[in-house]
């Protein structure tokens, strides 16, 4: 496999109780890919992020992050906790509800699995952290504690927490979905600067026109199929399904 | 020489008692809290058979009376062939008994700890043990503070059983006061201001370091 593929997802199948939620999906991203993916609520959007981290376990089917398999090993067989948490953090997640370490401050927050899952000695790590801060904009927070911010805020520490493992891939599930409107900018807005910065990202969103701003693959899920995978302009402007067709008309 | 006079020439004997007692107390307690977490920890993660057994022995100690345990360490284990120090098996009883309850109680507020916020410790690469350690644990311990408080009471009053197993702290110094000279009432009243002003300074200090907990906003007084 080359090195430049960040993500590569091969035969992904998984099944709640006897739903089938993903069905054989195939996506490659490359690295400085920014890929995002849309469907109606329920198509298995967070599923398949949850797979590429292995937060959900698939049923059948491979991925591989920066050419290392996930959750198996080569001979298919699982992975030890170790194994599967060094692989982990080569990717880094932002979720809808932050998640945010709620009994450390900012700084902590990011410096947090730096130091402690990494090994990174404390004075590089907050270091680091600081830039990162500096980064999404929320410099004078260092200090401050999760509880006391706004959730655009929240949502900033929580990008920078994910950039801080330095990952291969960001993964973003619905990271406005929590938040006032008046909030949603001020993330999009930091998301577009990694994707201009290069970073490689996989993002679930509802957000239609910051999609087509941000991404350079557009995948359409429909009942856990990929139904349609395009650059944002065909996508947007050229929709070869009708299911597709549908759902943009739905979503101005 | 009055009933009061008596006891104050007898203050060495009640302070070696007090002392004796904080001495426990704080062995005991200690240990308590640490079994309690290890305790939490062991429960961590799909139900198996080993946890369901760990979750029936805790239960069983919450539903004992401490005497019991005191009186079974001390007086049934020898007719087993197994000899304790009483001392030691006074501070070994009640670290057990109080450790049931400390897991109960950090139990309790695990069942309603985020499910995101251990996601977010996978999605970074944390393991159990550290994840546990170092995001879990603390702010169950911060949630949790008021209960700890009144255990580290409940534990202290517990350590005036151990009078029963001839261990020499501040109730049984109280307990032969009173027989030497008859004067139950005074020296009992000594001892309940000893246990007073010790629980006193542990509510006061508990209450200081909710202080810790407000910042992060873990207590909304
Ligand atoms: N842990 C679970 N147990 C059972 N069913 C689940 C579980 N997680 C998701 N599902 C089901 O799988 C399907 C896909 O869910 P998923 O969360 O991936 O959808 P989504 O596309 O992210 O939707 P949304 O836009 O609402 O977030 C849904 O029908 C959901 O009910
Ligand atoms: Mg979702």
């Amino acid at each position: 496999m080359p090195e430049t593929t960040a993500v590569s997802i091969r035969q992904l199948s998984k099944s709640f109780a006897d739903v089938e939620v993903l069905r054989d999906v195939n996506l490659e991203v490359a690295a400085g890919d920014v890929v995002t993916i849309l469907g109606a609520s329920g198509s298995g959007k967070s599923t398949l992020l949850r797979c590429i981290n292995w937060l959900e376990q698939p049923d059948r089917g491979s991925i591989h992050i920066a050419g290392e398999r996930i959750g198996l090993d080569d001979s298919g067989k699982r992975m030890g906790a170790k194994a599967l948490a060094r692989v982990r953090a080569k990717t880094g997640m932002v979720f809808q509800s932050f998640n945010l370490w709620p009994h450390l401050n900012v700084l902590h927050n990011i410096t947090e699995a730096p130091i402690h899952v990494m090994g990174k000695p404390r004075d590089e790590a907050e270091t680091h952290a600081r830039e990162l801060l500096a980064k999404v904009g929320l410099s004078d927070k260092a200090e401050a504690y999760p509880g006391t911010l706004s959730g655009g805020q929240k949502q900033r520490v929580a990008i920078a927490r994910a950039l801080a493992m330095q990952p291969e891939v960001m993964l973003f599930d619905e990271p406005t979905s929590a938040l006032d409107p008046e909030l949603v900018g001020e993330v999009l807005a930091v998301i577009k600067d990694l994707s201009a910065e290069g970073y490689t990202m996989v993002i679930v969103t509802h957000e239609m026109s910051f999609a087509r701003a941000v991404s350079n693959q557009v995948v359409f899920l429909d009942k856990g199929l990929i139904v349609e995978r395009a650059d944002p302009e065909s996508f947007f402007d050229r929709p070869s399904t009708t299911r597709v067709q549908r759902f943009l008309e739905n979503h101005g | 020489m009055s009933n009061w006079e008596i006891l104050w020439q007898a203050r060495d004997e009640f302070w070696a008692g007090f002392l004796s007692t904080m001495q426990i107390f704080g062995l005991s307690i200690t240990g308590a809290f640490l079994i309690g977490c290890f305790m939490l920890y062991l429960l961590e993660g799909r139900p198996s058979g080993g946890k369901l057994s760990l979750r029936v022995f805790i239960d069983g100690m919450r539903m004992l009376p401490f005497l019991m345990l005191a009186y079974l360490l001390y007086y049934g284990l020898p007719t087993f062939g197994i000899r304790l120090d009483a001392w030691w098996s006074g501070v070994g009883a009640l670290a057990v008994y109080h450790g049931c309850y400390f897991a109960e109680i950090f139990r309790g507020s695990r069942l309603v700890f985020p499910q995101g916020q251990i996601e977010a410790a996978e999605a970074h690469g944390f393991t159990r043990g550290k994840m546990f350690l170092r995001l879990i644990l603390p702010q169950i311990v911060m949630q949790t503070r008021p209960l700890i408080g009144n255990q580290l009471i409940y534990a202290l009053k517990d350590t005036a059983f151990l009078v029963i197993i001839t261990v020499r702290e501040l109730t049984a110094a109280a307990n032969s006061l009173s027989g030497t000279y008859f004067i139950p009432t005074e020296a009992f009243l000594v001892v309940i201001g000893f246990y007073w002003a010790v629980s006193i300074a542990m509510e006061i200090i508990i209450k200081q370091c909710g202080r810790f907990g407000a910042k992060r906003g873990f207590d909304h007084a």
